[in-house]
């Protein structure tokens, strides 16, 4: 789909040929995290923070670096730090930054019996809508990465929104801009691919991580967010990143043809006794009454 | 029908009446049916969209959700309640044996061939039985759901299963309630009456539960 307003047409005081004159990209957004060169400063989960306007709030200390051990409703992104002891014995210590993978088939959504309270966009965001939540965490249920949160004060559920406020003004989100390292970029799907690749492809060329690899399940038809791993084979070393996440089963069948059938059965069911009542009638009572004295 | 010959006037006559359920039988049996309505309602608002407007007209979605579990632990006393008085009378018997194997005839209204019932006939009982058993799996899943946020993460794969069973389980609850309503308001003329005054004429009591009727009467037909 070709994004007409952000091609360059012509830039003024340039010799040669316009660079990039003509492209046409994906509307779609993407964000890249490469585990590889995250150094667990946390800064983006401040940024998260202050540009949702959430204060910071109590923490767990369990021994590791991690700032909590979940992320939370007000706390929409963790960077979870795992200590993983490899085959031969050394250790690896890894940093994952954790937040909403804005699927491109949203358990969430699938799963959300409230009208409009989860929305889908075209560039990949998949954004909640609270004044439309009922509270019921159907989406809870839904989502094979166990993202959204539940507010028991406001009764409704939270979760990273890929600043869907920030994109929709032509901003990066804040974690985005707060990354001191670099390895936070953000961009159109196809960009944020070409360059995990050409990352992948770096680390399996420069560095021992041979089984270096990117990130982007297939199960929920690809995600708006995408790791670069040093290890793809094993993603759930990475604070239980899952290796094949779907839409749970039961989800689809519950939503799908559960649905149809009790929809027919209640439809035929009702059609089904009014037409027994046509057909056969009422019983009827016997009358004896002249039998007893 | 006697066939006779001799014309009565039998609206002079009032009929002869038979208690057939009492106040707390029928208090129980009501606040169960207003609380179950609700439950159908706002279950199937929750269940599909295109019933989502039900949501609506009940007070919006996170009423409807707030109050459901709620209207569940009524529907759950009430069901108790009523097992603990109803239980002897639902004991599957070999007329319901026999009353089973003339299902078809039962249904297509050729009474005659029906063998003498209890105080209630095996359908009344099979549907007890399927709104008791389905209510303990509803009541069960209704809690799971009624608190997702106290899952441990780790064991979230449960919830999807959950939901299913608990869906799956009403809609088995709706199949036997649309019976249950219908056969009391169209089939059955009197049955209403049995359950809104706890009378029933004898001719009723002796034509529908011809057992339950000699019992309670000492009369043999």
């Amino acid at each position: 789909m070709s994004n007409g307003p952000l091609e360059i047409k012509a830039i003024s005081g340039h010799s040669g040929p316009v660079p990039g004159q003509g492209v046409s990209r994906d509307y779609d957004v993407c964000k890249l995290v490469d585990t590889t060169t995250c150094i667990g400063c946390k800064a983006c989960e401040v940024a998260c923070l202050e540009w949702n306007g959430y204060e910071f709030r109590e923490t767990t200390f369990d021994n590791t670096y991690q700032t909590m051990p979940d992320t939370a409703w007000n706390f929409w992104n963790l960077i979870r730090f795992n200590e993983h002891e490899n085959s031969d014995g050394t250790i690896s210590w890894l940093m994952r930054k954790d937040q909403c993978m804005h699927c491109e088939d949203p358990g969430c959504l699938a799963a959300c019996p409230a009208e409009g309270a989860i929305v889908q966009y075209q560039n990949g965001i998949v954004d909640f809508n609270q004044a439309n939540c009922i509270g019921c965490q159907y989406c809870v249920t839904g989502c094979p990465f166990d993202i959204p949160k539940f507010n028991s004060v406001t009764k409704k559920v939270y979760k990273c929104t890929l600043c869907s406020d920030r994109v929709g003004a032509g901003l990066e989100p804040a974690c985005i801009k707060a990354c001191p390292t670099g390895c936070l970029h953000f961009g159109s799907k196809d960009d944020m691919k070409a360059l995990a690749n050409k990352r992948v492809d770096q680390l399996k060329a420069n560095t021992s991580y041979k089984d270096a690899g990117v990130y982007d399940p297939d199960g929920v038809g690809g995600t708006h967010v995408i790791y670069v791993l040093h290890d793809a084979k094993n993603p759930e070393k990475y604070g239980g990143l899952p290796a094949d996440p779907r839409v749970p089963l039961m989800v689809r069948l519950w939503k799908g043809p559960l649905k149809w059938l009790g929809g027919m059965g209640m439809i035929f069911g009702v059609l089904g006794v009014f037409m027994h009542r046509v057909k056969y009638g009422p019983k009827h009572v016997d009358r004896v009454e002249e039998k007893r004295p | 029908m006697s066939g006779g010959a001799v014309v009565r006037p039998s609206v002079a006559v009032p009929e002869e009446q038979v208690i057939r359920y009492t106040f707390p039988e029928r208090v129980g049996h009501w606040i169960n049916g207003i609380a179950y309505t609700y439950l159908l309602a706002t279950g199937l608002a929750l269940f599909t969209p295109h019933m989502y407007w039900l949501a609506a007209v009940l007070g919006g979605g996170p009423t409807i959700r707030f109050w459901h579990p709620w209207m569940g632990v009524l529907y759950m006393i009430t069901i108790f309640w009523m097992h603990s008085t109803w239980k002897k009378d639902m004991v599957t018997t070999a007329e319901d044996r026999e009353w089973q194997k003339h299902m078809k005839d039962y249904v297509e209204n050729r009474d005659d061939k029906m063998p003498p019932q209890h105080r209630f006939n095996a359908g009344q009982k099979q549907f007890w039985w399927v709104m008791f058993y389905a209510s303990l799996i509803l009541l069960l899943t209704g809690i799971v759901m009624w608190f997702p946020e106290e899952v441990p993460p780790g064991v979230h794969w449960v919830l999807p299963i959950v939901v299913f069973i608990h869906s799956a389980t009403a809609l088995i609850t709706i199949a036997g309630f649309l019976i249950h309503v219908y056969m009391s308001v169209f089939v059955t003329p009197g049955s209403m009456k049995g359950m809104l005054d706890g009378q029933v004429s004898a001719d009723w009591a002796r034509t529908h539960h011809r057992l339950w009727y000699e019992k309670i009467t000492g009369r043999r037909k």
